[in-house]
This record gives structure tokens, sequence and C-alpha cells, in this order.
């Protein structure tokens, strides 16, 4: 009796946990296949630039601030922090390498990735979901206009350009700021700083590697954004549920493919 | 001669679970140049009729065929041709809230012609007009009374001539005076722009004496149909209780319940 009921207990978990895994997969094919729907119909969006420039400034101007003062913030820290490890070993001259690479490898893109899907990735979820909410995108459809062509893919656009610039420029800032704690408060060499920085940065192996991470969370970030929004049950509660959606996956994603990357990029031995 | 239907809905059955339908074999037929009525009460499956013309949805079963094509057979392109010809004001207006007066009745414009915009300019005003408010062109959809955002929204949805005006509620929560002048543009719409309107309400008394053809649905069935007077005098139970507003009648008022006694815990019961 007692192991009929625990057979049963078990079946009703195995159940729920089979359903759930079901509806994920289910709804990852779904954001896929609208990714490429997307993608297909971005013609529009690429023809009349103007639409997708609106959604660079949305998305990528009103971040600047959250962007370039975090960056400062960081690259702040990492000046003191970095500088309190290397003097230990007599090398508080190569403060400029730690702080430049720490940032352009692995900070700027993650950091600026993770402010960017909470800045605006929640944004374009919200703005979508509540135009769903209001009918507006049904009211597109009425008027044979294809909302993901017209609403979501210069969102889309928008945020994957803006993403790679604003990891751009929250690393310069984070330079900067590790400049005015090394250089400026603590007293490093100004030449040793800047020598050391650029013998030590590789244009190809850091840069490039810290652009393609930043694109790729760019992607990422606006796909998870655009599809909670076009997805999101069309009620308050429902958009609110999305907005949150849209912070904890994109966090998640982009910290998780951050050590896809890094494992793909930096191993092997081909930087010091 | 007789000019075909412009909408003509054959034997529709539609449910979104297949256990529960919610149109049950609905029948009827739209003549061009009509103002016609589909009333009932909430729930009836008025509004679903209405997105099955639209194409929102497709019928399970029968055959919807909306200005010369059944939409079952439509591709998108084909879909999206059908739509260029047709006008829907949506219950609240759902105007873009990011565009201005101007920018909401400039869309469709702007999205299906390559006019200049000179023009495109003067087609908004003409339409702003006809609704009475071209001096709101460069107001937001916050800024506006919810009369005014309808009749924005159905300046919107003239914008390109449509053959076939479609309204979801267009009465609901609007005050006498917006109601009656949305009454009065969608019968002068209709007259100037030579279009057919339906008009999907439960709001009878009101549209009664905009329409000149109503069909009454129950339950996802059309359980009556005729002029505006042959509706009034019908002796059908569930239409007088709907016209006239009574308490009791084939729509219970209670929702089914369990005994009162039982609910309220009372000895004996």
């Amino acid at each position: 009796m007692y192991f009929a009921h625990l057979r049963e207990h078990a079946r009703g978990h195995l159940e729920r946990l089979g359903n759930g895994v079901t509806s994920q997969v289910w709804r990852i094919g779904f954001a896929s296949r609208f990714l490429a729907y997307l993608v297909m119909h971005s013609g529009t969006a690429l023809r009349r630039f103007r639409l997708t420039i609106a959604e660079i400034y949305f998305a990528g101007v009103l971040s600047l601030i959250i962007i370039l003062v975090s960056g400062l913030f960081v690259g702040m820290v990492l000046g003191l922090q970095g500088y309190e490890t290397l003097q230990r070993f007599g090398a508080s001259e190569s403060l400029g390498v730690l702080v430049a690479l720490s940032l352009v490898r692995e900070l700027g893109p993650v950091v600026a990735g993770l402010l960017f899907a909470s800045r605006a990735g929640s944004a374009i979820t919200a703005e979508i979901g509540l135009m769903k909410a209001t009918e507006q995108i049904s009211a597109m459809e009425m008027m044979a206009v294809d909302p993901i062509a017209r609403v979501v893919a210069p969102r889309f656009w928008g945020g994957v350009i803006s993403m790679p610039l604003l990891a751009a420029l929250f690393s310069a800032m984070g330079v900067f700021g590790g400049y005015l704690v090394g250089v400026q408060l603590i007293g490093v060499d100004a030449g040793a700083f800047w020598s050391q920085m650029q013998a030590a940065v590789d244009v190809r192996n850091d840069i490039m590697n810290g652009v393609i991470k930043s694109l790729v969370f760019g992607v990422a970030v606006t796909w998870i954004s655009v599809f909670e929004g076009y997805d999101a049950v069309p009620t308050a509660e429902g958009v609110s549920r999305a907005t949150t959606r849209t912070v904890v996956t994109s966090s998640l994603a982009i910290l998780a493919l951050d050590f896809v990357l890094t494992a793909l990029m930096f191993t092997g031995g081909n930087k010091q | 001669m007789q000019q075909s239907p412009i909408v003509e809905i054959e034997n529709v059955s539609f449910g979104y679970e297949a256990a529960r339908p919610v149109l049950r074999e609905v029948t009827l037929a739209i003549p061009r140049g009509a103002v016609v009525g589909i009333m009932g009460q909430s729930g009836c499956g008025k509004t679903t009729l209405l997105r099955i013309i639209m194409a929102a949805y497709l019928p399970t079963a029968g055959t919807a065929r909306v200005l010369g094509a059944a939409t079952s057979t439509l591709e998108r392109e084909g879909l999206y041709a059908m739509r260029r010809k047709m006008g829907m004001l949506f219950q609240f207006g759902a105007l873009f809230t990011d565009m201005s007066v101007y920018g909401n009745v400039a869309f469709p414009l702007l999205e299906h012609t390559t006019l200049p915009a000179e023009l495109i300019h003067d087609l908004v005003m003409l339409k702003l007009q006809a609704v009475g408010l071209r001096g709101a062109a460069h107001l937001m959809p916050a800024e506006l009374s919810g009369g005014m955002a309808r009749r924005v929204a159905l300046a919107r949805s003239i914008a390109l001539d449509p053959e076939l005006m479609l309204y979801d509620e267009p009465f609901t929560g609007l005050d006498p005076i917006s109601f009656g002048v949305i009454v009065r543009l969608i019968r002068e719409l209709n007259d100037s722009l030579g279009a057919t309107s339906i008009i999907v309400t439960h709001d009878v008394q009101e549209a009664l004496g905009v329409v000149d053809y109503v069909y009454f649905m129950a339950a996802g069935q059309v359980i009556a149909q005729g002029t505006p007077d042959d509706i009034r005098a019908s002796a059908e139970p569930f239409v007088r209780q709907f016209v006239n507003g009574m308490r009791e009648g084939p729509v219970p008022f209670h929702y089914p319940a369990p005994e009162y006694g039982a609910d309220l815990e009372l000895a004996g019961s």
C-alpha cells in the first residue's frame, strides 16, 4: 500500500518534470523559428534605416549614462585591487596591462551586457508586450503591416548594433578609471602604464575576441528581449513576468555564453 | 444584377480547443453597402466571428468568404492584400502610443503607398477633418479622451478608403456626446465611402438605431435576424430579454452555483 502510494508520487513528479522539459524545448524551438522569421523579414528595418536608428537611440544612446558611469567605477576598482596585488610582486607597472586585459576580454562585454539587459532589454520587452496588450500589434496586422518586420526587426538590429559599441565604451571608460586611480592617485608611472598596455594588448586576440563576445551577447540579449515581449501574455501581469524573464534569462545566457566563448578563445596557449 | 455579398459565412464552426466550440455552424451573409450589426451577449462568439472575418483565425469547419476569397485558401500575401481593403476599429482604438495623432493616421499611407509627403499630409488632414479632429493632429494619444481616441482610430482605419469596415464594440465606454458622434460617423463614412460596415456590439438599443440589418447570436449560433424593427418586435424570448435588458429570462441572472443555503452553511440545508 505504502509502496503503491510512493510509486504514484514519483510518477507525478516524473510527469511534471517531463512536461516542464517538453514545454521548454518547445519554447526554444518557437524562439528559434521566431529569430529565423525575424532575420528573413528584416528588409524593412534595413531599407528604412531610420526606423533602426530610432531604436539605436532608444537602446544605445539612452543606456550611455549607466554604461559610462559603471565603466568608470569598475576601472577604478580594478586599479585599486590590481595595484594592491601587483605591488607585492614588484610588478605595479603592469597595472595598465591588467586593467586593459580584464576589461577588453571579460568585464567590458560581460558587465556591459548585463547592464544592457537590465536597462534596454527589459524596456524592449515591456514596450512590445504592452503594444500587444493594447492591441497595437493586432491593429498593425489588420492594416496588413507585418509587426515582426515593422516593430520587432528594427528593435532587434538596434540592440545588436548598440551592444558592441556600448561594450567598447565601457572598456574605454574602465581603462580611464584605472588610469585615474593607478597613475593619478597612487602614482604608478604613466609611461609604463600606457606602454606596457600597448605592448601586451593584442588587436586580434584580445580586442577582436572582446568585440565578438559583445556581439554574441548583443544578439542573445536582444533576441531574448524581443521574443519575450512578443510572446508575453497580453495582461499587466503577463508583461511584468515577461520583463523579469528577460533580465533573468539574458543574464544567465551572458554568463554561460561567456564561459563557452572564453573556453574557445583563450585556451591552447595562443596568448601569454 | 444582384451583387454577391461582400462577406459570406457558410456553416462555420470554430473552437480554441476542440472540446469547446465557440461557433457552431454559423451561416450569414453581409450584402454590399449595408451597415450590419452582429449582436449578442458577451461570450456568445461574436468577437470570434469578427476574427474569422478578418482572418485572424481560420474556421475549423465551413467556409468564410471575404471580399470574394475563402480566407482558408489565402497565403500571407493574399491575406495582406485582402486586409488592405479592410478597416478595423478596435474596442479601445489601439492607437500607436509612440506616434502623434498625425503619425497614426499617416501610418497606413506611409506603409502602403509611395505618395509624396505633401499629398500624404493633405490626405491625413482630410481624414482628420472627417472625424472633426484636424486641430488635434499634433497631440499624442495619451492626451486624448476616450471618445477622441476612437475617432482618431476611425480616421486611421479609413485612411486607405476600405471597402469593408469592421467595428469591435465601438460604443463601449463612451459618453452620450461621443457616442452620438461615433454613431453618425459610422453611418456617414459608410455611405460616403460606398463601404460596407459590420458592427459587433452588445449595446443593442444604441446599435439598433444605426444598422440596416441585425444578426443575433447566442451560444455560438445565429438565433435571430432581421431589420431593427423585426428585432424590436421579435417574440424570441432571448432577443426580448436582451433588447429590453430584463433580469430574468432564458439567460439566468445567477451563474451556476450550489444551493445558497449550503454556501452559507445554514443548519439543516
